[in-house]
């Protein structure tokens, strides 16, 4: 058995999922297809919850609940949009061709989506303050940036599995929220949790190692499930 | 690299698609070097052939053998050398030609690849044999270059593709394909959208000119036989026949589309 | 291939269902507030846990298939998972009746397992489109044993999270899940469990026995058919 001469060695999983996340980047810096609409779509949905729950401002368990729900229902547009320039435009062949570590594109579309978000929320959470928040933002503002944090690691990570596991379906479209959303209850259980105490006025950060210990056990084991799934989603 | 080896080695493959059977029972060998030309009506399975060398398909049954690596178990080791130019140019609109070349050559490992020697991307147990480990990166960008000129591309690289003509797609679609200079080459209809000046500049790359082991899929039937050593004839994924291109006579080739 | 042992735990299950409906009707005590209708605990709860570890066994079989390449490893797998959306079903349903007859709503939000196997439920649901609309059967398998896996280890996490909320806002309303039962309660609760348990095995068995026997009637008729048919 011979073995082809390669003239260079593979490229490591590390600067495939680089190159891959360099190429998403910049097609969404071109294109502005996710952030703007995810952006966009939060603020929208605040003035909708003006309306619909007849209030100028919210406090604790109620400003929690409409503010993570809210991001929670923009990732799903993130998560559907993830794979569609693979699916518009010559599909992942060129990936599969390469003498790669196929993991390397779960990484990359988690990272991307880790960093959609992350854009999302710059702009949401101000805009949360703005609209629609009673007490100050700030004193509450490192907290909840932590939980943002931790609750995007899970949603990307989950994310990026449940787009590629759609991608393929007829109604991937429909499919993809009716998947999500199911899957971050958890996180929505531990941030909303979280980060009532801290939108009340009060400085309680009660029990929110709890919280915090449940959003990590959350993180580490989808990371490690979509990260050791993902690879027999490509495999034909 | 072994001379002797066989680049490409079917026994007995079968592909299915739920109940429908792609192909059954192929069994072909080509010799370094040399052309196959596969012909057969479209749903024939000629493309389902080329996906299975290119490992982007496992095959079912039978033993498939390409540049000495069994697939699927050893798909890996043949990525690097093997070539595929398919229907899709695989090029991303929005991005520019250099840019779409630029991400293959990082996909390839020639741009920002690593210098030392190391595990295969699956951690399989032997190593591939490294000739020269110093792929540093203004080399890669220079392939770029290179690739983007050898196709005539080297003018129009810097804009989007989705504003280029389907003859310009496809050059960039040999370029991206024959970037990493590889061993083999796996082509579906390579001439389509070309003008003939087109395919003549892409000759040296991809045609008999090149020197390399190539698989061509082809509806001209004169054509490609007269440019193969090898002729696969399929029909409804059976084997019709298989046979040195000198002796197969063009009627015969045509009758596969009846 | 899958009918081993079908004829004893078909008729153990149909002892074990008899033993427990005896018990349930004739042996359980009557509870003071609730009366009559608080037996249907005895079948709300068992199936409840049932179908969770039927899920939670679908995404071992999704690994094991995953690993081996054993498409009958998938065919275990969408069994569990689909008779466990049924069992699903009947839990929610059951779980209406006892919360309206009980406490006279028809929905509650302080019992953790009633509340977390909603949300497993609405996950579960969206197995069947996302298996049925991926035609290469190959493909279909993988990505159902993918979907299987994140599922599996998603159902005990859920259910963490779930209690830990309803732990935080309202004191546990239900005691009788986990708390301390007495002894006729206990047996007969545990009797009910292993009668579940034998019911879902046995049906687990039965559906995939027939349908390893129409994947061989289809094998066969495509063997059958001439070549050479284009």
């Amino acid at each position: 058995m011979s073995v082809p001469a390669v003239d260079r060695p593979p490229p490591s999983t590390f600067s495939t999922a680089r190159a891959i996340l360099r190429k998403d980047l910049a097609i969404e810096l071109r294109t502005k297809e996710s952030v703007p609409a995810m952006t966009l779509f939060t603020v929208t949905v605040f003035v909708l919850f003006h309306f619909g729950l007849d209030r100028d401002t919210l406090e604790g368990d109620l400003a929690s609940g409409v503010l993570w729900v809210t991001l929670l229902l923009a990732a799903v547009i993130g998560v559907s949009r993830l794979f569609a320039t693979e699916r518009d435009q010559g599909g992942i062949d060129g990936l599969l061709l390469a003498p790669v570590d196929r993991t390397a594109l779960w990484i990359a579309k988690a990272t991307a989506l880790f960093l959609y978000l992350t854009a999302v929320e710059l702009v949401a959470v101000p805009a949360f303050a703005i609209l629609l928040l009673g007490p100050d933002l700030l004193p509450a503002l490192p907290v909840l940036a932590l939980l943002l944090v931790a609750v995007n690691i899970g949603v990307a990570a989950i994310g990026a599995l449940v787009s590629a596991l759609a991608a393929e379906t007829r109604a991937h479209e429909l499919i993809v929220p009716l998947m999500l959303l199911p899957l971050v209850v958890p996180l929505l259980i531990a941030a909303a949790s979280a980060t009532e105490p801290l939108l009340r006025g009060d400085q309680g950060a009660e029990d929110l190692l709890r919280w915090l210990g449940l959003l990590t056990l959350y993180d580490v084991v989808f990371v490690l499930i979509a990260a050791a799934v993902f690879d027999f989603l490509l495999d034909d | 690299m072994d001379g002797a080896q066989p680049a490409v080695e079917l026994k007995g493959v079968e592909r299915r698609y739920g109940e429908r059977v792609a192909l059954a029972r192929v069994t072909v060998t080509l010799p370094r070097g040399q052309t196959l030309a596969v012909l057969g009506p479209n749903g024939a399975g000629k493309t389902t052939l080329l996906r299975i060398l290119a490992t982007l398909l496992r095959p079912h049954e039978g033993t498939a053998r390409v540049l000495g690596c069994e697939l699927p178990d050893e798909a890996w080791r043949a990525r690097g050398s093997v070539g595929y130019l398919g229907h899709d140019p695989l090029l991303y609109r929005e991005l520019t030609g250099r840019e779409n070349l630029v991400y293959h050559a990082r996909l390839h490992g020639l741009i920002g690849g690593r210098r030392v020697p190391s595990e295969p991307p699956d951690e399989e147990s032997a190593r591939p044999r490294l000739h020269d480990s110093s792929s540093s990166v203004a080399d890669g960008y220079a392939r770029v270059d290179e690739a983007l000129a050898a196709v005539g591309m080297d003018r129009r690289a810097d804009g989007p593709v989705r504003e280029l003509s389907k003859g310009m797609v496809q050059r960039l679609a040999v370029a991206r394909a024959t970037l990493h200079r590889p061993e083999l080459l796996l082509l579906d209809e390579p001439r389509a959208n070309l003008d003939p000046a087109g395919a003549e500049a892409l000759e040296p790359l991809i045609g008999r000119a090149s020197g390399r082991t190539r698989v061509l899929v082809t509806h001209d039937v004169e054509g490609g036989l007269a440019e193969a050593d090898l002729a696969l004839g399929l029909r409804a994924g059976r084997q019709a026949f298989c046979r040195p291109a000198a002796e197969v006579d063009p009627a015969e080739a045509r009758r596969l589309y009846r | 291939m899958f009918s081993r042992g079908i004829k004893p735990l078909a008729i153990a299950t149909a002892v074990m269902t008899a033993v427990s409906l005896g018990l349930v009707f004739f042996y359980a005590p009557l509870d003071a507030d609730q009366g009559f209708i608080q037996k249907i605990f005895y079948v709300h709860v068992p199936l409840a846990i049932v179908a969770l570890c039927g899920f939670v066994a679908g995404g071992i079989m999704g690994v094991i298939h995953l690993r081996t390449g054993d498409r009958s490893w998938d065919a275990r797998s969408y069994v569990a998972i689909h008779m466990s959306i049924i069992l699903g079903v009947a839990v929610l349903v059951t779980g209406a009746l006892w919360a309206k007859a009980a406490w006279g709503h028809w929905w509650l939000w302080d019992e953790p397992v009633l509340v977390s196997f909603l949300v497993v439920f609405l996950l579960y649901c969206v197995y069947y489109p996302l298996r049925f609309s991926i035609e290469d059967p190959e493909r279909q398998a993988r990505y159902s044993s993918v979907f299987a896996i994140a599922a599996g280890a998603f159902v005990p996490i859920n259910f963490a999270a779930v209690r830990m909320a309803e732990a935080f806002t309202h004191p546990r309303v239900l005691s009788q899940t986990g708390g301390s039962m007495p002894g006729e309660m206990r047996l007969t609760f545990i009797a009910c469990l292993v009668a579940v348990t034998l019911l879902f095995v046995t049906l687990w068995k039965f559906e995939l026995t027939a349908k390893n026997a129409s994947a061989q009637l289809n094998r066969l008729r495509r063997a059958l058919e001439p070549e050479g048919v284009s």
